[in-house]
């Protein structure tokens, strides 16, 4: 087995986590692709730090972890105020400028 | 520099666990349930874990499993629970062919992202036995206390500001005074007072009929022998799954329990008793 194997693994969860995002209108099936796709890119930081022996790789995978939990806390709650100000948790709905 | 040898058993791990990940992920464009969604891609983020001891980061490996399964998933079921489990998500269109773009546009990145990986020179795998001698989060350590020791620094004020912008994003301002139990019960007694019915300040009636139901879903029955609505729970009655009473009908094809049609050895067995007492 080639070390690529890793690294084509991160690619489909990249792309799958991105239509995830563009196709799904709940918020937070939206928001878990956007947790899915971070990962995936944590997963080809990790192989290319064990491709090239060093472990700056792992330390920014470690920083990339970290800024995700933040940015959950963050989404989430920008999550549950829409849903009591407008009772909805539908992408499309929040459509205000539009009208 | 040693070139890498990736071990059978790794490429086990690989092959067992690669299948089952894309599984999971793919439940995140198929399944219907918000709830699954979330469960598979905690599956999917334990699957990464194993993934990156695998590759010979275990600090990494255990901080995503207490992270990402433990914390960030956790935190997902439990906004799913917040905002509605069963809140359905409507599958119709509103753009015109977007499923299908999206999927073209991700099936493409997807072909770009293997090509590139897959035909550029890369150099040999080197391991990370050298960097992992004094154990793999020493090794980390180092690196994180001295090259980035500055962004670590940063990441503190990041989640304190994360977690007070929270605090601030989902805080209800109160609009009207605080009602508790004391003025509750004033409230009612003056309802009362005003002519309002007595159930206000009574104890509700519980629900079922004597001798036949007893289940929740049953209404009591006043002295009238009408149903009494307020016996049922608020959850059952906007539900639509209280029950109704039984007509006079359905009683008779029922066969009534007590009064009527007794049997004869209880009557003849009752009629000893009495002798007995006369004796």
């Amino acid at each position: 087995m080639s070390i690529l194997n890793y690294l084509v693994l991160s690619g489909i969860l990249f792309s799958i986590g991105a239509v995830a995002v563009i196709v799904r209108r709940n918020a937070i099936v939206a928001f878990m692709g956007v947790e899915l796709m971070l990962n995936a890119a944590n997963l080809t930081l990790v192989t290319f730090a064990r491709m090239h022996g060093d472990l700056t790789g792992q330390v920014i995978a470690f920083f990339v972890m970290v800024v995700a939990a933040a940015e959950v806390v963050i989404g989430l709650a920008i999550i549950v105020s829409i849903f009591r100000t407008r009772g909805s948790a539908s992408l499309d709905d929040a459509s205000l400028l539009k009208s | 520099m040693s070139e890498l040898t990736i071990s059978s058993g790794e490429a086990v791990i690989f092959w067992i666990l690669a299948p089952l990940m894309v599984l999971g992920a793919l439940g995140l464009l198929f399944a219907r349930k918000t709830v699954h969604i979330a469960v598979a891609v905690a599956g999917v983020m334990v699957g990464l874990a194993i993934m990156y001891i695998a590759n010979e980061a275990p600090f990494l490996g255990v901080a995503q499993v207490v992270v990402y399964t433990g914390a960030v998933m956790m935190l997902f079921v439990f906004v799913i629970m917040l905002i509605g489990v069963d809140a359905k998500e409507s599958l119709k269109e509103t753009l015109a062919g977007q499923r299908f773009l999206a999927l073209l546009a991700g099936g493409g990145l997807l072909v770009l992202v293997l090509a590139v990986t897959t035909r550029a020179a890369l150099p040999d795998p080197v391991g990370l036995a050298a960097a992992n001698a004094d154990t793999n989060a020493v090794g980390v350590a180092r690196i994180l206390f001295s090259d980035f020791v500055f962004p670590f620094e940063l990441t503190g004020a990041l989640l304190i500001t994360a977690a007070v912008g929270a605090l601030s994003l989902t805080h209800r301002v109160r609009l009207g005074a605080k009602i508790g139990q004391r003025e509750l019960a004033t409230a009612k007694l003056k309802a009362y007072g005003a002519g309002a019915g007595s159930s206000l300040i009574t104890n509700r009636p519980g629900p079922g009929i004597y001798a036949r139901h007893n289940s929740a879903d049953m209404p009591a029955v006043d002295a009238a022998g009408e149903p009494v609505e307020d016996s049922i729970t608020t959850v059952l009655r906007i539900r639509g799954q209280e029950a109704r009473l039984p007509s006079e009908e359905e009683l008779a094809e029922a066969g009534a329990p007590y009064g009527q049609d007794e049997p004869a050895a209880v009557v003849a067995g009752a009629g000893d008793e009495r002798k007995e007492l006369e004796q």
